[in-house]
């Protein structure tokens, strides 16, 4: 379980507890966090869950796969150094006070 | 009083990928009326792509398959009925009725009921052991089944066909697929992308018959013990999963006089069928497809629910239509990942970009200089510029195309 705050683009935070083992789309969708859609539900093709993550925190996680960066191509806001795809990044207990930016659109 | 035209109450049957996406829609574009969502099946609206991949190698848990969790609907005021079919509509009083009597009253009506299996008419096929996969019911059928290994025959080699031989291989079965056709996903993908699914799925130890009917199922008492195919030749198994296509539910649509045609309910653009009042999404429709410069298709892809789920709610909720897409379409087999954009039918030039070798490559499809559709397989960065060259349908340079040393960037941006 990691606790993971969600910030919208207008600056709205949300923390919410996401269990292990999901990832930080799941976390977003099973809480009504709007901004993150999903629409391949995970199977990185449709870039539909894009994320900016807190600087502080992109050392942290395990590092994108090719498939991710490539995905992230077709992301509808601008890219970032920081630009995740959300349904990539599989929530460990350590990540535990992670936060992530939601671009203003994802389609 | 009715609410006439538009924004008032709405009846969604089915309560798959595409009647849960209408309701949420509904619900994010701020429409006030009540929202009912008729499923027949026991779950909350849940996402079928795993049932062949994942879920079915075991350690999906089953609500990672929710669209949303089941709290959503009653947050949002969406009344959810499940385990309730849907019998007939009453268009002239839009009055809904369900199998147990009831009637529900209707402004707008979303008919997402989805597609069945089709059924192989031959003797046996009622036997035990012999299975066919579309909801989650079946998927745990199949999946206890294919526990402790054993021998499995699969007919057909469509995707559903070919993911399932996959993670049965993966979890140790012997696999036979039998196939009517010369190749694996005959219909839909190119000669390159089949020929080297099947060395893949044969390296994986899984058999082929290509060119075979099946002529029965052979019992053991209640359970299949083999699969006789049309020449004479006995496949001795444990277990059979028929995936030989799909036939749409649109029984209730025929009944109440909708307009049906090409398998299933036609629907103009904004997704209305012959009545005003009702409209048709997902698998169930035959829509027309910008793509297709119009053309009338019906189409079985989460891309296509999504965005008929998008265009219908539009409509209903009085917002700005979506985006739309060229039809895109994802597959998991072993370690490959093949992306799909656009249909390989609508091309006839093929450039290959890549070395199937490695298994890492790309298919790209044109129409003279138009880009019209691209296979990828472990090749994400070819599927996601080529996409965007296929959204864009603009002239590409052939040449730089099939010039290695461009980069498919470059290749985007060369005329
Ligand atoms: C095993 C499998 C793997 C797949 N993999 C992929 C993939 O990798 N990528 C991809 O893009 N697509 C995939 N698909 C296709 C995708 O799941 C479908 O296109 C999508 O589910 C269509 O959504 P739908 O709402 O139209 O139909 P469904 O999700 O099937 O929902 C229809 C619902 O309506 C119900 N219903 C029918 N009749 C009635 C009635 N009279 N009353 C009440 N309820 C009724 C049905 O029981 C069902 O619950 C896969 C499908 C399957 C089966
Ligand atoms: S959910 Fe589709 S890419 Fe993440």
């Amino acid at each position: 379980m990691a606790k993971i705050t969600y910030v919208s683009s207008a600056g709205c935070e949300r923390i919410v507890e996401v269990p292990t083992g999901t990832n930080v789309m799941d976390g977003a969708l099973r809480n009504d966090i709007e901004g993150i859609i999903g629409d391949c539900a995970g199977g990185c093709t449709c870039s539909t869950c894009h994320v900016y993550v807190e600087e502080s925190w992109v050392a942290r996680l395990a590092p994108p796969i090719d498939i991710e960066t490539s995905m992230l191509e077709l992301a509808a806001a601008p890219l970032r150094p920081t630009s995740r795809l959300a349904c990539q990044i599989v929530v460990r207990d350590d990540l535990d006070g992670l936060v992530v930016h939601i671009p203003s659109t994802q389609r | 009083m009715r609410i006439e035209g538009t924004r008032g109450s709405v009846v969604i049957v089915g309560a798959g990928h595409a009647g849960g996406t209408v309701a949420m829609e509904l619900r994010a574009a701020g429409h006030g009326a009540p929202v009912t969502i008729v499923g027949d099946e026991p779950h909350v609206p849940y996402q079928r792509p795993p049932l062949s991949k994942a879920f079915l190698k075991g350690g999906l848990p089953e609500e990672k398959l929710e669209l949303r969790p089941r709290a959503w609907y009653a947050t949002h005021d969406v009344d959810l009925r499940l385990g309730e079919p849907v019998y007939a509509i009453d268009r002239a009083a839009r009055r809904l009725r369900l199998c147990g009597g009831e009637t529900l009253a209707y402004d707008h009506l979303v008919l997402a009921t989805g597609v069945r299996p089709a059924r192989l008419a031959v003797p046996g096929a009622n036997l035990e052991g012999v299975h066919h996969l579309r909801g989650i019911a079946d998927a745990r059928r199949l999946a206890t089944d294919l526990g402790g290994a054993g021998r499995l025959v699969v007919v057909g080699a469509g995707f559903t066909g070919l993911e399932v031989a996959a993670s049965a291989a993966t979890l140790g079965c012997a696999v036979t697929l039998v196939a009517r056709g010369h190749k694996v996903l005959s219909r839909v993908a190119s000669a390159p992308v089949a020929t080297f699914l099947r060395a893949r799925h044969e390296a994986a130890g899984v058999a082929f018959r290509f060119g075979a009917d099946v002529a029965a199922f052979l019992g053991d008492g209640d359970r299949v013990a083999g699969v006789r195919l049309g020449d004479g030749e006995v496949l001795a198994c444990d277990r059979v999963l028929v995936a030989v296509g799909a036939e749409a539910n649109d029984d209730l649509a025929r009944r109440a006089g909708l307009a049906c045609a090409d398998g299933g309910i036609v629907v103009d653009g904004s997704g209305r069928t012959s009545d005003p009042a009702i409209f048709a999404i997902g698998d169930v429709s035959v829509r027309p497809l910008p793509y297709l410069g119009g053309r009338l298709v019906r189409l079985e892809s989460v891309h296509n629910a999504l965005e008929q789920a998008r265009i219908a709610a539009a409509v209903i909720a009085e917002t700005p239509p979506p985006r739309l897409e060229p039809p895109w379409f994802w597959s998991d087999q072993y370690d490959l990942k093949l992306q799909t954009v656009g249909l390989v039918a609508e091309a006839d030039d093929l450039v290959l970009r890549g070395d199937p070798e490695i298994g890492r490559f790309a298919v790209f499809h044109l129409a003279g200089d138009r880009l019209r559709a691209v296979e990828a397989i472990n090749a994400p960065l070819d599927f996601a510029i080529g996409k965007q060259m296929v959204a864009k349908d603009a002239p590409i340079s052939r040449d730089a195309l099939a010039d290695p040393s461009v980069n498919i960037r470059a290749v985007a941006t060369a005329h």
